[in-house]
C-alpha cells in the first residue's frame, strides 16, 4: 500500500514545497519578517510567465529569466517603498500590510485572469519520465523540481557563507545597528533580500506551474505549505527548510494513499505534530 | 594644526531626555584622547554620537573639516571614523576571519590595515581565524573587536570601554597596541572607567559629568583632586 | 477633568493636610455622558425590529456580528499579542456546532448556541498551548494552519453535509425559543421572526462583548497585559503572571467568536466548510475593520464596521474589485495612518468616549 513508489513520489513533491519555503526561510532568517502574501506572489509569478509565453510566445525557458529579474526589482521595491516603513519592533503591521497585499494580488488576479485553471505549457518536458532503476519510472519535471531545490539551497548557501553579501547578511541578522557601523547599509540588505525572496519563489512558481493547474485563489495555501515546511525543518536553516519540505510533502503523500482527501490534512497534523513534539523543528540551526 | 576631529555644542537625546549638553571636544592627527567619567554620564553617548547611531546638528561633528553630525553610521564609517562597541558586539553568526572581513565591507581602503597586518599584530587571532567568536576569551573577543574596526582604515578609532570585564594584565596587552595604531596618524578617543589606566595611555583628557565637560587638560599635567572634583561633581 | 502635565513642579506645603491628593482615573465626563449616549442607543436599536424592514434587520445582524469579532480581534491582538489569523476557525466550530446540535441533536437553537460557543473554548484551550509555541507572527499563520486543518475535519462529516455543505430545514427551527411569540408580537412569519430574534442575540451580543472588553481592559489583568506586550521583562519582574491571563483571554475570546458563528449561520441556515471558514469573510474584514477604525481603541472598531458597512454597500456591485479597495485602504491606512482613523483624531483632540488609559489626575480640597 505504502510502497517505495509513495515515498519517491513524497521526496519529489517534497522539492517543490521546498522550493515555495525558501524564499520565506530567507527573510525569516534575515530580518525576521513573516510576509503572508508570499504564496500569492509565487502566483503571480506563475501568472506572468503564463502571459510572457502565450501571449508574446517566448519560450518558458527564457521567460524565467525574464521574470526572476522582473521579480527581483518589484521585491526590492515592496522592501524599500511599502515594508521599509513598517518593520519595527511591533508585529501587527508588517503582518497586516502584507495581508492587505496578499488579498490585492489575490483579486487582482482575479480580475486580470478570471478563476478559471490554468497551466504552463512546457512541452515534452511536462510529460516525459526518466527511468531510475528497472521498474522505476519517474516524471521528469517532478525530479527537475526536487534537483533545482537542491541546487537553489546549494547557490544560496554558497551565497551566505562564501560572499561579502552573505557576510552582510549574517551580520545584519545578528545585530542591525552594529553591521551599520561596517559600512553595511541595512535598508540595502533587506531590500536585497526580499529581492531575492521573491525571485527565488519564481523558480518555485514556474516549477509548481507546470505539473500542476493553479488558479488566483490557491495562493494562500502556498504560503500555508512553505511555512510549515520551514517549521518542521527547523528556523535559521536552508538545508532545515528543504529537509521540512520533503517530510511535509511525504506527509501528504502517505495521507493521500491511506484516503485522497486526507492529502492536504495529514500534512497540517504532521506539521501539528513536530509542533508538539520537536517545537525548534528537525534541523534547528545552533544559533540561539 | 586643523583638527582631525572636532566636536561643537554637541546636544544628544534619547527621546525627551537630554544626555548631553554642549561638548566641545578636539582631537588632532596621531593624538590620543582619553574621554573619563563615572557611569551613566555620558560617554558611551558622546561616542556613539560620534559613530552617528545618535543623529545630530550637521555641524556638530567635524571629520578633517567635514560635516557628520547628522550622517548615518554606514557612510561615517566609510569617511574615516570606526567604533569599537561597548561589550565588543562582535557577530556571534560570523566566524574570526568574517567578523574581521566585515569590518572591512564598507571600506575602500586597504592599507595599512588589512587581514595580514591585524593578524600580525594579534596573532592568536590568526591561529583561531575560523573559529566562532563565541569560544574566545574575552580578550580575544576585544581584539577581534579592535581588528574589526582597523580593517576599515579608520582616521579616527573610538574605544569604548575597551578594559571592560577583562584581566588586567590582558588589558595591559591590548593598551600596547595602540602607540602602533596612533604611529600611522590615527587619532583614537579611549572612553575608560580605569583613569590612571587612560591618563597613561594618552596625551589629553576630558572628564566628563552628567553630559557634560567638567575639566580637560593634558593627561600628564592632570591633578588627583581636580580629577576627583570634576569626576563627582564636588 | 484635564490631564495634568508631568513637568508641573508639585508644591509639596509643609501642612499635610492641605497637600493635593493625586488620584489615578479612568473615566472622565465625557466618558460618562458617551456611556449614556451608548445605553440610548442600544435601546433604541433594541426597539428598531417594531419598524424595521427585514433586509434592514438582516444588515444589521451583520454589523453587530461583524463589530463583535472586531472588538474581540482587537483585545486578542491589542492587549493580549496574539496576533492571530486564524480566528475563522471558532467561527467555523461554532458554527458546526450548532448545526450538529440543531439536526443531530434536536435541541433548541438557543440552547445549541451557548453548547457551541462551550465546543469552541474547549477546542480552543486544547489548541493553545500548542499554538503558543509559536511566536509573534509564526503564532499568526501557525493559527490560520490550524483553522485550515479544522475546516478539512469538519469537511469529512458526511451528516454535516461534507465538503459542499447542507441546510437546516425549517422543521427544526420551530421549537426554538421565543419564536412563537415574536411571529405574533410583530406579525411575522417564521423566518422572519427568526430574524429578530436572532437580531437580538447578536445586539445584545455586541453589546456584551463591548462592554465586557471595557471592564476587562480597564482592570488590573488588562493592566497587565498592556505592560506585559510592551515589556515581557520587566512585567515578569513585578510579578504578572501574563502567560494565565493571556491563555484565559485566548479562551474566552474563542467562546464568543463560536458564539457569532453560531449565531450567524443559525441565521442563514446554511453551512459549508468553505464559507464557514473562511478567511476572508471572518479574519480579513475583521482585520480591516479594526485597522481602518484604529487598533487598541474601543471606539475604532465601532467606526471600522461602519466603514466597512458602507464600502460593502458602495462597491459589492463591481465584484473583485471592492476587495482590492478594502486590501488597498488596509495597507494605506497601516503606512500613513497606523493609528487608525478614530485612533488619529483621539490621538489628535484628546477626545476619548471609551477611556482605556490611566491618567493621574490631581484633587485639590
Amino acid at each position: 500500500m505504502i510502497g517505495l513508489d509513495s515515498v519517491i513520489e513524497g521526496v519529489l513533491l517534497g522539492g517543490v514545497y521546498a522550493l515555495f519555503a525558501l524564499g520565506l526561510s530567507l527573510i525569516f532568517g534575515i530580518m525576521r519578517l513573516v510576509n503572508l502574501a508570499h504564496g500569492d506572489l509565487i502566483l503571480l509569478a506563475a501568472y506572468l510567465a503564463l502571459s510572457v509565453t502565450t501571449t508574446l510566445n517566448i519560450p518558458l525557458a527564457v521567460a524565467t529569466l525574464l521574470i526572476v529579474a522582473v521579480m527581483f526589482v518589484a521585491g526590492y521595491a515592496l522592501q524599500r517603498l511599502v515594508l521599509e516603513r513598517v518593520l519595527g519592533d511591533d508585529i501587527l503591521p508588517p503582518l497586516l500590510v502584507t495581508f492587505g497585499l496578499s488579498i490585492v494580488i489575490q483579486n487582482g488576479l482575479l480580475l486580470a485572469y478570471g478563476a478559471d485553471s490554468r497551466r504552463l505549457q512546457a512541452g515534452a518536458f511536462e510529460s516525459s519520465s526518466v527511468t531510475l532503476a528497472d521498474g522505476l519510472n519517474v516524471g521528469l519535471a517532478p525530479l527537475a523540481a526536487l534537483l533545482t531545490a537542491i541546487a537553489a539551497v546549494a547557490l544560496l548557501q554558497l551565497i551566505f557563507y562564501r560572499t561579502a553579501l552573505g557576510r552582510a547578511f549574517r551580520a545584519t541578522a545578528d545585530n542591525p545597528q552594529i553591521a551599520q557601523l561596517m559600512g553595511i547599509n541595512e535598508r540595502s540588505v533587506y531590500a536585497i533580500a526580499v529581492g531575492m525572496s521573491v525571485a527565488v519563489s519564481v523558480i518555485a512558481a514556474i516549477t509548481f506551474g507546470i505539473r500542476a493547474n493553479f488558479d488566483p485563489s490557491i495562493g494562500p495555501a502556498r504560503l500555508l505549505y512553505a511555512f510549515e515546511a520551514v517549521i518542521i525543518g527547523g528556523l535559521g536553516s536552508l538545508w532545515g527548510t528543504l529537509a521540512g519540505g520533503i517530510v511535509l510533502g511525504l506527509a501528504q503523500t502517505i495521507g493521500a494513499r491511506v484516503n485522497p482527501e486526507w492529502q492536504i490534512l495529514t500534512g497540517h497534523l504532521a506539521f501539528l505534530v513536530v509542533l508538539m513534539v520537536r517545537p525548534r523543528g528537525l534541523f534547528p540551526s545552533r544559533r540561539p | 594644526m586643523t583638527a582631525l576631529l572636532s566636536v561643537t555644542a554637541l546636544d544628544a537625546f534619547y527621546g525627551d531626555f537630554q544626555a548631553l549638553f554642549g561638548i566641545n571636544l578636539e582631537l588632532g592627527e596621531g593624538e590620543a584622547v582619553a574621554v573619563i567619567g563615572a557611569n551613566g554620564a555620558g560617554k558611551s553617548t558622546l561616542l556613539k554620537s560620534l559613530a552617528g547611531l545618535v543623529r545630530n546638528r550637521p555641524d556638530a561633528v567635524r571629520l578633517a573639516g567635514r560635516q557628520i553630525g547628522d550622517g548615518p553610521a554606514a557612510s561615517i564609517v566609510r569617511l574615516g571614523l570606526a567604533l569599537v562597541p561597548e561589550g565588543r558586539q562582535l557577530f556571534p553568526s560570523l566566524t574570526v576571519e568574517e567578523n574581521l572581513l566585515i569590518g572591512a565591507f564598507g571600506g575602500e581602503r586597504t592599507s595599512p590595515w588589512n587581514l595580514a597586518s591585524v593578524y600580525q599584530m594579534f596573532p592568536v587571532l590568526q591561529e583561531r581565524r575560523r573559529s566562532s567568536v563565541t569560544v574566545l576569551s574575552g580578550g580575544q573577543q576585544q581584539m577581534v573587536a579592535i581588528g574589526r574596526a582597523l580593517m576599515s582604515n579608520p582616521s579616527v578609532l573610538l574605544c569604548d570601554e575597551i578594559s571592560l570585564g577583562l584581566a588586567p594584565i590582558i588589558v595591559e596587552d591590548i593598551y600596547r597596541m595602540l602607540p602602533r595604531i596612533r604611529d600611522n596618524g590615527t587619532g583614537i578617543v579611549v572612553v575608560e572607567q580605569d583613569i590612571a589606566r587612560a591618563l597613561r595611555s594618552t596625551d589629553r583628557f576630558y572628564c566628563l559629568q552628567e553630559g557634560r565637560v567638567t575639566l580637560t587638560g593634558r593627561a600628564a599635567d592632570a591633578s588627583h583632586d581636580a580629577i576627583h572634583a570634576a569626576y563627582f561633581g564636588t | 477633568m484635564s490631564v495634568v502635565a508631568v513637568h508641573e513642579k508639585v508644591e509639596v506645603d509643609g501642612d499635610a493636610a492641605t497637600a493635593p491628593v493625586w488620584q489615578v482615573r479612568v473615566g472622565t465626563s465625557l466618558s460618562r455622558a458617551a456611556a449614556i449616549a451608548a445605553l440610548a442607543i442600544v435601546v433604541a436599536l433594541a426597539l428598531l425590529p417594531a419598524i424595521a424592514s427585514r433586509n434592514l434587520i438582516q444588515d444589521l445582524i451583520f454589523v453587530f456580528t461583524m463589530l463583535t469579532l472586531a472588538q474581540l480581534w482587537n483585545v486578542l491582538a491589542g492587549w493580549g499579542g496574539l496576533v492571530s489569523v486564524g480566528q475563522q476557525a471558532f467561527v467555523g466550530l461554532g458554527a458546526y456546532a450548532l448545526f450538529a446540535g440543531v439536526i443531530m441533536l434536536q435541541i433548541d437553537p438557543v440552547f445549541a448556541i451557548v453548547l457551541a460557543s462551550l465546543f469552541a473554548a474547549t477546542v480552543a484551550a486544547v489548541l493553545g498551548p500548542l499554538l503558543f509555541r509559536l511566536e509573534g507572527p509564526y503564532f499568526a499563520i501557525g493559527s490560520w494552519v490550524a483553522a485550515e486543518a479544522l475546516r478539512l475535519v469538519c469537511a469529512q462529516f458526511k451528516t454535516l453535509g461534507g465538503g459542499t455543505g447542507m441546510s437546516i430545514s425549517p422543521s427544526d427551527l420551530t421549537q426554538m425559543m421565543g419564536l412563537k411569540w415574536a411571529q405574533l408580537a410583530f406579525a411575522l412569519r417564521p423566518a422572519a421572526a427568526r430574524d429578530v430574534l436572532i437580531y437580538w442575540i447578536a445586539l445584545l451580543l455586541a453589546t456584551a462583548v463591548t462592554l465586557g472588553i471595557t471592564t476587562f481592559v480597564r482592570s488590573r489583568m488588562g493592566l497587565a497585559l498592556a505592560a506585559s506586550r510592551d515589556n515581557p521583562a520587566a512585567a515578569r519582574s513585578v510579578g504578572v503572571r501574563t502567560d494565565r491571563i493571556r491563555y484565559l483571554l485566548w479562551i474566552v475570546v474563542a467562546f464568543a467568536t463560536g458564539m457569532v458563528g453560531a449565531v450567524v449561520y443559525l441565521q442563514k441556515a446554511r453551512i459549508s466548510p468553505d464559507a464557514a471558514f473562511s478567511v476572508t469573510d471572518w479574519t480579513a474584514y475583521v482585520i480591516f475593520i479594526v485597522v481602518i477604525g484604529g487598533v487598541r481603541t474601543i471606539e475604532g472598531p465601532m467606526i471600522g464596521v461602519l466603514t466597512l458597512w458602507g464600502l460593502i454597500n458602495y462597491l459589492a456591485q463591481y465584484g473583485s474589485l471592492y476587495l482590492i479597495v478594502l486590501g488597498t485602504i488596509a495597507i494605506l491606512v497601516m503606512l500613513f495612518m497606523p493609528k487608525g482613523v478614530w485612533g488619529e483624531i483621539a490621538w489628535r483632540w484628546g477626545i476619548r468616549l471609551f477611556p482605556t488609559q490611566r491618567v493621574l489626575s490631581r484633587n485639590s480640597h
